[in-house]
């Protein structure tokens, strides 16, 4: 087996807030292979942006603090080394994505400017050959006369426009790793398909691993190799796409599958929610803390906290009791396959 | 539902006689927002049409779904038939009950109806917003917000309204005890929830749902959606339901409508719509919706629209989608000829050239 | 109907909220403190001061007395604080400490005053510009423009000339504090109006504000239920702030002359006077009333900062 690329080991990161501490990744480890594409899915609240975060080292202090653990890159431990070290590898071997491409940018400044900047960061090149890299990174995500809009400010582009610029900007370096953080909940759903199949087909040519943030089961399905998700600051489940989507072994993940509404639905049926809300990460439940909402939980639920574990034949499962239970996936089509 | 009265639809009915299973016919409806220049005096230098002569009914007892993306108009067309807006032209008949034999009774016209038939109305139709952050009064106590319509109406006393503002509390799955407790205390699920008791308050006969469940984690909407779906078969209640993701639109709706930059495109029953969509738009949109299944989305063909929504200040001529659909004859009579809305199978209205039916999956 | 169990809230009114974020704010909170004492100390001044009754409120040295000859037999009628005199008195012998404590009800007058009279003016200015677009909105701006654009102090001392010239102008308002508070009143009021009408324009839009018109609530219902309560913390802040300031041109004023009136004491007129024997090394007078200004005017100002970040819904304040 090949070497990952980055591993996360023990991962915490904690909020102080007016009521209390915040345990806002809580524990996490994973890693990450070269070339791998990675879904991180899970609601708000789940710690799967902070995750994003505190591998970048973007958690501000002094509210939020990585308590422990290690992002392991290349044999250098990216929480241990000097910030000047570190700038050095955000947007050159790690990129990242933001949610919110009207704000990503700074509307003062030319695209090209922002681009330019960011190469010359990042490469010992000059400003006429870092604008050729611009120009030619800008058309790599197909925006028309890339070298002419290299001058537009960001407010003469369309969110799903800016959007490609900032995985122009994220992929101008050729980074390894490419964390996107929702790179397309703000936009229209005609415009997310267009910057999906753009993302894929950039981290495929280019071997790069990406890390997706996400929301939305639908978006992993189509995109990622390997699926994690996350709940109140756990991970709770982990494994291949079709594991996950076929073979959920988490009464959260199948739940969670059970509240989405389908295109392909073909009859009106009821959908399955899980009861309840989740926890306040200030105030997390003993034992399992998916345990308040749990059809299955038990008493052993209440006292153990579940760890990740290897199911033969599946994937890796936080849950007691996974292989007493036999959760049916009724609805995807691919399951009866 | 399949009878082919729909001819009529489009003629234009002054006195609003409405056959009596039709609770809410939109005719023609236009929302212009000026655009303005100048501080001193303000010149009126051009005009973002919203809603560009829109017509549909709803049916009682149905739930119509309105989808497109931003700028489309929906939720405009959703304020305007609330007269939350003024609509620039076109009329909003609603017949909010039927006589005792089941008749007809006469219509008002929302669009143009005075104050007084406009509170009249108010009782009989509400909304649910999209944001339950924004949109609850952060000032009042739940008891306060769900209990304010009982109180504009002048509806019971003060004990009496106590009473009913529990009953719904309990009718939308929270406890009676959070009455007094203020929106910023809830969660976002649980909030949404407080908006459905609001608009329940006065046991309204049609609800609009302007993008109710956006902002709620997955969870959390499934809980909102069985609610409004257990809400319509107990109260009998007639949802116009408007969102951008097609596949919560398909789990609700009896019949889906699609908009694209005010105009409306493609509406049809929901199996229709889905199963044998017509419109190149209406084709894009459904092949761009992911689909939780890896299997299915490997195999998938995606029809990727190229270039951006044009700005609804300065819409194509022609049809206004002929700049980025891909069956476009334009130039041509694509990019001259307004497309006719018409209905190509009954039920199935389409307004394009080139009508063709795609199956998607 | 499925039973939900939501995440465990713990009922915080808005009121405890406020309390407490207002509580963590130390400076504010001192100030408050001050502002109470200061306010007290005002009202109760005829209690402890004036004991004869004097027209202009200052007790007078007993007048002329041995112990204050001077050693070349003058007549000694300001002296530098001591025992009897704590902060001294003045240069024609009245009692610096009385009279500090009666000018500063000329102060609160004018700051309460003037700030009650901008807050309503504003708010009712700002409420209806901001919910009425179109020709209200332009009237009442352009006014709002016209007031702002007045000099503040020419036409105070235009005002304060004119004023008892004026037969049908009722006596107190010419003499005492409260014609100023009127006039910088009638003044102040423009800025908020602005502040105002921008947070209405806003809160406008709100849906909240949409659902209440949805449910048929009239504007009256919409503005004053809905909209002011929300718009209530920029203009208490606002408030604050024109306190402060009405208490220093009143101050400015009543330096310069122009102000209430003389024997009526103010720490304006006081710091003039003061000023006008400190070269002589008689500092008591100005660095009392001076000293009492200061006081007040930072008190004024550190509680509206900290009114403002305890009303502020999306403030959290982190723990140390």
């Amino acid at each position: 087996m090949t070497e990952p690329l980055l591993s996360v080991k023990d991962l915490r990161t904690y909020f102080s807030t007016e009521e209390g501490i915040v345990r806002a990744v809580d524990g996490i480890s994973f890693d990450l292979m070269p070339g791998e594409r990675l879904g991180v899915v899970g609601e708000s609240g789940s710690g799967k942006s902070v995750t994003a975060m505190s591998i970048m080292r973007l958690v501000e202090p002094p509210a939020g603090e990585i308590v422990t653990g290690t992002v392991t890159y290349h044999g250098r431990n990216l929480l241990a080394i000097t910030e000047d070290e570190m700038r050095a590898v955000r947007g050159g071997q790690i990129a990242m994505i933001f949610q919110d491409p009207m704000t990503s940018l700074n509307p003062v400044y030319t695209v090209g400017d922002q681009l330019i900047e960011t190469i010359m960061l990042h490469q010992d090149v000059n400003k006429r050959d870092a604008r050729n890299v611009a120009a030619q990174a800008l058309s790599d995500v197909q925006i028309p006369n890339a070298a002419d809009r290299l001058d537009d400010y960001p407010h003469q582009f369309s969110g799903g426009m800016r959007q490609r610029v900032m995985i122009a900007m994220g992929l101008s370096c050729n980074p390894e790793v490419l964390i996107a953080d929702e790179p397309t909940t703000a936009l229209d759903v005609t415009t997310q398909a267009q910057i999906m199949d753009l993302m894929l087909r950039l981290a495929a040519d280019r071997g790069t691993a990406v890390i997706l943030i996400t929301h939305d089961l639908g978006v992993v399905a189509g995109f990622c190799d390997n699926v994690q998700v996350m709940y109140a600051g756990g991970i709770v489940e982990r494994g291949s796409n079709d594991d996950i989507f076929y073979r959920p072994q988490h009464p959260y993940t199948w739940g969670l599958l059970g509240s989405m509404t389908r295109l392909d639905e073909e009859q009106q049926v009821r959908l399955h929610s899980i009861r309840g809300a989740p926890p306040s990460v200030i105030d997390l439940p003993d034992g399992c803390r998916f345990r308040p909402r749990c059809d299955f939980a038990t008493d052993r639920c209440a006292q153990e906290l579940p760890l990740l574990r290897k199911i033969e034949g599946r994937g890796e499962v936080a849950c007691h009791h996974a292989e007493e239970l036999d959760l049916e996936i009724t609805r995807a089509v691919g399951a009866a396959g | 539902m399949t009878d082919v009265e729909n001819t009529s639809q489009f003629e234009s009915t002054a006195t609003g006689g409405m056959p009596a299973d039709v609770m809410l016919r939109v005719e023609n409806l236009v929302k212009e927002f000026p655009i303005n220049r100048g501080i001193f005096l303000k010149r009126k230098v051009g005009a973002v049409q919203a809603v560009s002569d829109i017509t549909f009914e709803i049916k009682r007892g149905e739930t119509l779904g309105l989808v497109g993306e931003s700028g489309c108009g929906k939720s405009t067309t959703a304020r305007s038939i609330l007269r939350l807006l003024e609509p620039t032209s076109g009329d909003v008949w609603f017949q909010s009950e039927t006589d005792d034999e089941g008749e007809p009774t006469e219509a008002i016209n929302i669009a143009t109806a005075n104050k007084d038939t406009l509170r009249e109305m108010r009782r009989e139709m509400q909304i649910v917003f999209q944001d339950p952050y924004a949109s609850l009064n952060p000032r009042m106590t739940v008891a306060g917000i769900i209990s304010e319509p009982l109180l504009v109406h002048g509806m019971g006393n003060q004990q009496e309204r106590i009473e009913r503002v529990k009953e719904l509390l309990k009718v939308v799955g929270l406890s009676p005890e959070h009455a007094n407790r203020y929106p910023h205390e809830f969660s976002g699920g649980q909030r949404q929830r407080i908006g459905i008791a609001r608009a329940l308050a006065l046991n309204p006969k049609m609800i609009v749902l302007d993008e109710p469940v956006s902002a709620l984690d997955v969870s959390i909407q499934a809980q909102v959606l069985n609610l409004l779906d257990d809400l319509q078969s107990e109260l009998g209640l007639t949802y116009l339901f408007i969102a951008h993701d097609l596949s919560v639109v398909r789990h609700i709706s009896d019949r889906v409508g699609v908009m694209y930059l005010g105009r409306m495109v493609e509406l049809a029953d929901r199996d229709a719509l889905y199963d044998e969509p017509m419109h190149p738009y209406t084709h894009a949109l459904l092949s761009a919706v992911p689909i939780p299944d890896p299997e299915l989305e490997r195999n998938r063909q995606r029809v990727i629209l190229e270039g951006d929504i044009p700005s609804p200040a300065n819409p194509p001529p022609g049809c206004r989608f002929h700049t980025r659909c891909p069956i476009a004859q334009a130039p041509g009579i694509c990019s001259e000829v307004v497309p006719e809305f018409r209905e190509m199978t009954p039920d199935h209205f389409v307004a394009c050239h080139f009508p063709e039916v795609k199956k998607l999956f | 109907m499925e039973e939900f169990e939501g995440m465990a809230v713990e009922p915080v009114t808005q009121w405890q909220l406020f309390s407490t974020r207002l509580r963590r704010h130390r400076l504010a909170m001192v100030s408050g403190v001050i502002l109470l004492l200061i306010g007290l100390i005002a009202l109760a001044a005829p209690l402890f001061t004036c004991p004869n009754n004097e027209p202009e409120c200052g007790r007078l040295l007993p007048h002329p007395t041995d112990q204050l000859a001077e050693p070349d037999g003058r007549l000694a009628t300001t002296i530098a604080p001591r025992g009897d005199y704590p902060f001294g008195t003045d240069e024609v012998g009245r009692d610096v400490l009385s009279r500090v404590v009666h000018g500063g009800r000329a102060s609160l007058i004018v700051g309460v005053v003037t700030g009650l009279m901008v807050a309503i003016m504003g708010s009712i200015v700002g409420a209806f510009a901001g919910y009425y677009p179109g020709a209200i909105d332009q009237g009442l701006m352009r006014f709002t423009d016209l007031i702002l654009g007045l000099p503040l102090l020419p036409v105070a001392i235009v005002v304060g000339r004119l004023l008892p010239e004026l037969t049908f102008v009722p006596e107190f308002m010419t003499s005492g504090p409260w014609g100023i508070a009127i006039l910088l009143g009638s003044l102040l009021w423009g800025g908020l109006a602005r502040i105002v009408r921008a947070e209405f324009l806003s809160l406008r839009e709100k849906e909240f504000v949409e659902a209440a018109r949805a449910a048929g609530a009239n504007d009256r219902r919409i503005i004053f239920r809905h909209i002011l309560p929300n718009a209530m913390s920029p203009i208490i802040v606002q408030t604050t702030l024109i306190v402060g300031a009405a208490i220093i041109i009143e101050a400015a004023l009543s330096f310069l002359g122009f102000g209430v009136r003389p024997p009526t004491p103010t720490w304006g007129g006081m710091a003039a006077a003061g000023a006008g024997i400190a070269p002589r090394g008689l500092w008591w007078e100005l660095a009392f009333s001076a000293s009492a200004l200061i006081i007040t005017v930072l008190s004024v100002n550190f509680l509206g900062d900290g009114l403002r970040d305890a009303l502020d819904p999306t403030q959290t304040i982190e723990r140390k």
